[in-house]
């Protein structure tokens, strides 16, 4: 069964800023809402890196864990995704997320904060694939037309890369043989759980 | 007239200022829902598909899809495509 996940090689990220456009123009998110964005890290000096984040559908998703109304669900793919009619919009997942990805359209009545939105992994959610309450809720279910998430397959250098994990570790690991540097995969261990993040280590003090 | 002018503005600004309390209803009578698997397609029967399926896979075929999932995460390495 494919695992889906997301890696985003920083080695790669040019900053255009494309993925983030992409997935706006797919899923149309309202205006005030970015499901993906792009972030750089010691922006104009050498060196500097950026890379691309949204939610990162994590093994063990902080935000499934806090939710008060129990309105996630993952997927067999490993897709984490919520449903809009449970959401109260609380904010709780907005703080247990290490990604920021969780996100508050301001278009209610009187601004008032409306419903979580996030990434879907272009899958949509839990209406009738591919229908128009699906598209109008959670966006595009590209996944269902046997497509990867526009962001990935919009990015011009292939910084970002989604689809099945084995995979997408596959490829990212071919490049960093190749090009011997540029390994760390940024937000990977906290997703996905790694010996850096999550597990215990042996032998270490608090 | 003057007044039917004004009864008629009051009226229409009310109409204006009670829409904005207008929302969607929020009911949850059937408690979080599940998504429909992704092998099923988008069309608008079961295991079909639209214009918008990508080509080379069998809708409703679980196999067929994860074989289309790995060929599609494959079309990003430029090791694989370009040797």
């Amino acid at each position: 069964m494919a695992r889906m996940k997301f890696v985003c090689d920083s080695e790669r990220c040019i900053e255009c800023n494309g993925c983030v456009t992409a997935c706006k123009n797919e899923n149309e998110v309202p205006w005030g809402v970015n499901r993906r964005r792009v972030v750089t890290l010691n922006d104009g000096l050498p060196g500097e890196k950026s890379i691309s984040v949204a939610c990162m559908h994590c093994s063990d998703a902080p935000c499934m864990a806090v939710c008060p109304v129990q309105c996630f669900y993952r997927t067999e793919e490993g897709v984490v995704l919520h449903d809009k009619d449970v959401c109260i919009g609380c904010g709780y997942c907005s703080y247990a997320c290490p990604f920021g990805a969780p996100q508050f359209p301001s278009q209610g009545t009187f601004g008032a904060r409306g419903k979580m939105d996030k990434c879907t992994f272009c899958a949509g959610g839990p209406e009738a694939n591919g229908s128009e309450a699906e598209f109008e809720k959670y966006g595009r279910n590209r996944l269902a037309e046997g497509k990867l998430p526009a962001c990935a397959e919009m990015c011009s250098t292939k910084a970002l890369l989604a689809g099945d994990g084995d995979v997408v570790a596959d490829i990212f690991r071919t490049r960093v043989v190749q090009r011997g540097t540029g390994a760390e995969v940024w937000g990977w261990g906290t997703a996905y759980g790694s010996q850096q993040a999550g597990t215990p280590t042996t032998g270490g003090t608090k | 007239m003057k007044r039917a002018v004004a009864t008629l503005v009051v009226l229409a600004s009310g109409a204006m200022l009670l829409a904005a309390c207008t929302e969607k209803p929020q009911t949850n009578a059937e408690g979080v829902k599940h998504d429909a698997v992704p092998w099923s397609g988008t069309g608008t029967q079961a295991n079909t598909g639209t214009a918008f399926t990508a080509p080379g896979w069998k809708v409703g075929d679980k196999t067929a899809w994860e074989q289309q999932i790995k060929v599609r995460s494959n079309g990003q390495n430029e090791y694989i495509r370009e040797n």
